[in-house]
C-alpha cells in the first residue's frame, strides 16, 4: 500500500510537472522591447497596453492563433537602440522551446541598427510606419518588414491630401510646401520623396530642420514667417512636436495649413498645445478613437472584466492605444498565414519571413477580425514589404481626433523607382546580390 | 535690422528660461560644492505633482501650497538620507549620489503619477506682442519678469536674512561655518528646500510651453553651457549666461545654421561654452579656485 502510495505520488508530481510543459509546448514566443519609462514613455504606456491587451484577447477569446498560444514578453528600453540590440541577443534563439519568428524593433533607431544582424540570423524585423525606406523591397531586405507606410509614402500621402484640399494636383504649381523636421535619420527620411514631388507638381519644396529635443523653435518659425509657405508638413516627435504648434501659432501660421506625420499625430501631441493644435490635422494609418469593431470587442471581454494592461481606461481609443492593437493584428495575422502553410505549431524566423511575405488582409478579413476602418488592407509579397502604403486624415478638434477622409494612397508610381534606386545601392555598397523570389522554393 | 533684432530680443528672453534651470544648480553648488544632477528631476517632480493636483480638482493656490510643502518635505529627507551618510565624501561620490537620485526621483513621479503628457495652462497666452516690427513672445517676456523676481528674491535671501548669510558663510568656509556652530545640516535642507522650489517655477513655465512630461528633465541639458559661461557659484552669473547662451543660439540659428544644414542650437551652446572654457575657466562670474600645491 506504501509503494503505492508512493508511485501515486511520484505519477501526480511526474504528471503535474509534464501537463503544463505540454500546454506550453505550442506557444509563440514575442518578445517586446518597451518602453514605460523615459522620455517617450507617455506614447510607450499605451503602445503596450494596445498590444497587451489585443495578444491577451487572442489567447483567451479566441484560444491563441490556429490553437497556438501566444506568450508575450516585454524588455524595458527607454526606446534606446542599444538596449533594444542587447533584447534582440537574449531572445533571438527564441524561448521555452519556441524560435523566434520575428522581433518587433518598436522604433526606427533599433532597425537601422539591427538591419544587418537579423539578415544574417534570419530573423524578420518588424517596424510598422517606421524603419528604413529602402527596406520596402524585399529582394534586397528579405528580413526586413517598414509594414503599411513607409515614410515616401508618408510624404506622398501628406501632398495628396493638400492637393485635394487646394482643388487638385495641377494647383501644386507654384505653392511653397515646407517641412519643419526632427532633425535625424527619421526626420529626413521623408526628403528624397518630396523632393521627387516638388519636381513632378511643381511646389517649392522648403526644408526647416528642428534639432533635437525642439523645446526652442523661434528662429525656425521666424524663418517661415520670412518665407511664407502656404502648407507645412509637421515631421516631429516628441516634444518637438508640442513646441512647433504652439510656436505656430505665436507666428500665426493657420494650424489647419499644418499637416503632422504619424509620430506627429497623437493625442499626447495636441493635448499640452492646447488651443493652438485645433484644426491641426494629421496622418493616421492608426486613426484615433473607439468607433471600432474590435474595440468593442475588448471593452467586453478584457476592459470590462479588469484584464486590460491599461493604466487610465480614458485613453482606451488613443492613437497610441490602437497604434499597438494594429500593429499585434498584424503579427497574429501574419502568424496565422505560417501556421495554416507550415502547421500549427510555433515558426521560426525563416517561416516568419515567408508569413510576412504572404500576409494579405482583405475587407472581408478586415471585418472579421473588427478592424474595418482602423485597418488598411494589406497584401505583403516578397518583392513589397510595406503592402499598404494608404493614411486617413484626422483633425484635432480640441478634444478628440475626428476623421475627415478615407485612406489616402501614396503616389506608388513615383516612389517605386525611388525605393528601388536606394535598395540597389544598399546593395552595391554591401555586396548583397538581390534574390528572385519567383525561383524560391517553400 | 527688424529681423536682427527680433531674433536677439527673442533669444535673450529664452535665454532667461534657461536662467531659471541654471539657478537651481548655483544654488546647491554654492553651498555644498555638489553638482547636484537631480535638479532637472526635480523640476519635473514639482511640475508633475501641480498638475496631478489640479487634475484631481485641487484649486490652484492650494496646489502650489501642497506642492511647495512636499519639496520641502523632499528636500529634508534628501539631506537627512543622502547627504548626511555621505558628508566629507568626495565631490564625484555626492554627484553620483545625486545622479542615483535622478532615477529614484522620476522612477517614483512617474510611477505614482504616471507618464502620460499633461497640458499645464497658467493662463499666459503664448501670443505675439509687436514693438513696430518686432515681434515679442508675451510668454517669454513674463518668463523673464518671473526670472528677475526669482534673482531679487533670492539676492534679498543671501544678503538681508540672517539664514542668507549663515548660507553664505557655509558656500565661503563650511570649517570655519560648523566651528561658528551653524547647523550645516539645516543650511542644507534649506537650500535644497530653495532650489526645489525655484525648479518648480522653472518647471510650471517650461511645462506650460511643451506640457508636463518626462522630457522636462532633460531641460538641464541647456543649463550646463550657461552654468560654464556664467560660473557655477554665481546666480547674477547664471542671469548672464542664460542671456548668452540664448541670444547666442537664437543668432546663430538663423544666420549661420542655414549654411551649415540647419537645427545647430543644441550644440552651439556647447561650442559657445568651449570657448569661454579656453577663456575663462572658471566662468564669467564664478569663483576663481586658487589651491596650495
Amino acid at each position: 500500500m506504501k509503494r503505492l502510495l508512493v508511485a501515486a505520488f511520484l505519477a501526480g508530481t511526474l504528471l503535474s510537472s509534464f501537463a503544463p510543459a505540454c500546454a506550453e509546448e505550442v506557444s509563440q514566443y514575442i518578445p517586446l522591447p518597451t518602453y514605460r519609462v523615459g522620455a517617450y514613455a507617455s506614447s510607450g504606456e499605451l503602445w503596450w497596453g494596445g498590444e497587451r491587451d489585443y495578444f491577451r484577447y487572442i489567447n483567451e477569446v479566441e484560444g491563441g492563433v490556429e490553437g497556438v498560444k501566444l506568450n508575450y514578453e516585454e524588455f524595458e528600453t527607454e526606446w534606446s537602440p542599444d538596449r533594444t540590440v542587447e533584447v534582440y541577443e537574449r531572445v533571438k534563439a527564441g524561448k521555452d522551446g519556441s524560435p523566434l519568428a520575428f522581433f518587433f524593433t518598436h522604433g526606427t533607431p533599433a532597425t537601422y541598427a539591427l538591419l544587418e544582424k537579423a539578415a544574417a540570423d534570419k530573423i524578420p524585423l518588424i517596424d510598422p510606419a517606421g524603419g528604413k525606406t529602402e527596406t520596402v523591397d524585399g529582394t534586397v531586405f528579405p528580413y526586413a518588414f517598414p509594414l503599411l507606410f513607409s515614410y515616401y509614402s508618408q510624404a506622398s500621402t501628406g501632398i495628396n491630401y493638400i492637393a485635394e484640399k487646394v482643388g487638385g494636383f495641377d494647383k501644386l504649381k507654384g505653392l511653397k510646401i515646407a517641412t519643419v523636421y526632427h532633425d535625424s535619420a527619421y526626420g529626413r527620411a521623408s526628403q528624397p520623396a518630396v523632393d521627387a514631388l516638388g519636381r513632378k507638381y511643381g511646389f517649392e519644396n522648403i526644408q526647416i530642420p528642428v534639432a533635437d529635443p525642439g523645446n526652442e523653435q523661434s528662429p525656425q518659425w521666424r524663418q517661415i514667417r520670412e518665407q511664407k509657405p502656404d502648407w507645412l508638413f509637421l515631421r516631429t516627435w516628441g516634444v518637438s512636436t508640442v513646441v512647433a504648434l504652439k510656436t505656430a501659432q505665436r507666428f500665426g501660421f493657420p494650424a489647419d495649413h499644418i499637416i503632422g506625420d504619424v509620430w506627429a499625430g497623437s493625442e499626447s501631441d495636441v493635448i499640452p498645445a492646447g488651443t493652438a493644435a485645433i484644426g491641426y490635422s494629421a496622418l493616421a494609418p492608426y486613426p484615433g478613437g473607439t468607433d471600432f469593431e474590435i474595440h468593442k470587442r475588448l471593452k467586453a471581454e478584457i476592459l470590462d472584466k479588469g484584464k486590460s494592461d491599461l493604466r487610465d481606461q480614458k485613453l482606451f481609443g488613443a492613437v497610441n492605444y490602437n497604434i499597438g492593437l494594429v500593429n499585434a493584428a498584424l503579427a497574429v495575422e501574419a502568424l496565422r498565414t505560417g501556421y495554416k502553410h507550415f502547421g500549427a505549431r510555433p515558426l521560426n524566423g525563416e517561416e516568419g519571413r515567408w508569413a510576412f511575405e504572404h500576409l494579405t488582409i482583405d475587407d472581408k478579413r478586415l471585418e472579421e477580425i473588427g478592424f474595418k476602418g482602423l485597418l488598411q488592407q494589406i497584401r505583403i509579397t516578397p518583392t513589397d514589404h510595406e503592402g499598404g502604403g494608404a493614411a486617413r486624415i484626422q483633425s484635432w478638434d480640441g478634444e478628440k481626433w475626428v476623421l475627415q477622409t478615407d485612406w489616402i494612397k501614396a503616389d506608388h508610381e513615383l516612389l517605386n523607382p525611388l525605393i528601388k534606386e536606394g535598395a540597389a545601392a544598399y546593395a552595391k555598397e554591401n555586396g548583397i546580390t538581390p534574390r528572385t523570389p519567383e525561383t524560391e522554393t517553400n | 535690422m527688424n529681423m536682427f533684432l527680433e531674433t536677439l530680443i527673442g533669444g535673450l528672453l529664452a535665454g532667461t528660461m534657461y536662467s531659471l534651470v541654471a539657478i537651481g544648480f548655483v544654488l546647491i553648488y554654492k553651498a555644498s560644492g555638489v553638482f547636484n544632477y537631480a535638479q532637472g528631476s526635480l523640476l519635473l517632480f514639482g511640475a508633475l505633482t501641480f498638475v496631478t493636483l489640479t487634475d484631481q480638482g485641487v484649486p490652484a493656490l492650494g496646489a502650489i501650497a501642497l506642492t511647495i510643502a512636499l519639496l520641502i518635505l523632499t528636500a529634508i529627507a534628501i539631506e537627512k538620507l543622502l547627504l548626511r551618510p555621505l558628508t566629507n565624501r568626495s565631490p564625484m561620490t555626492l554627484f553620483m549620489a545625486t545622479l542615483g537620485l535622478s532615477y529614484v526621483v522620476e522612477g517614483v513621479a512617474q510611477g505614482i503619477m504616471g507618464s502620460q503628457v499633461r497640458a499645464l495652462n497658467l493662463g499666459i497666452d503664448d501670443l505675439p506682442i509687436f514693438l513696430g516690427d518686432i515681434m515679442i513672445s508675451q510668454f517669454d517676456l513674463i518668463a523673464a519678469a518671473v526670472a528677475l523676481a526669482i534673482v531679487v528674491v533670492l539676492s534679498l535671501l543671501f544678503n538681508r536674512t540672517r539664514i542668507g548669510i549663515q548660507l553664505r558663510g557655509v558656500a565661503d568656509d563650511t570649517r570655519a561655518a560648523l566651528s561658528l556652530g551653524i547647523d550645516i545640516n539645516r543650511i542644507w535642507q534649506i537650500v535644497w528646500a530653495v532650489a526645489g522650489l525655484v525648479g518648480l517655477v522653472a518647471g510650471l513655465l517650461w511645462g506650460a510651453r511643451q506640457g508636463v512630461q518626462f522630457s522636462l528633465s532633460l531641460v538641464v541639458l541647456k543649463a550646463l553651457p550657461v552654468l560654464i559661461i556664467g560660473g557655477f557659484t554665481s546666480i547674477p552669473g547664471a542671469i548672464v549666461g542664460g542671456l548668452i547662451v540664448g541670444a547666442g543660439e537664437s543668432l546663430a540659428e538663423t544666420y549661420i545654421g542655414p549654411y551649415l544644414g540647419g537645427g545647430i542650437t543644441p550644440w552651439f551652446a556647447y561650442v559657445l561654452a568651449l570657448v569661454f572654457l579656453f577663456i575663462r575657466p572658471a566662468g564669467l562670474f564664478g569663483e576663481r579656485q586658487i589651491e596650495r600645491v
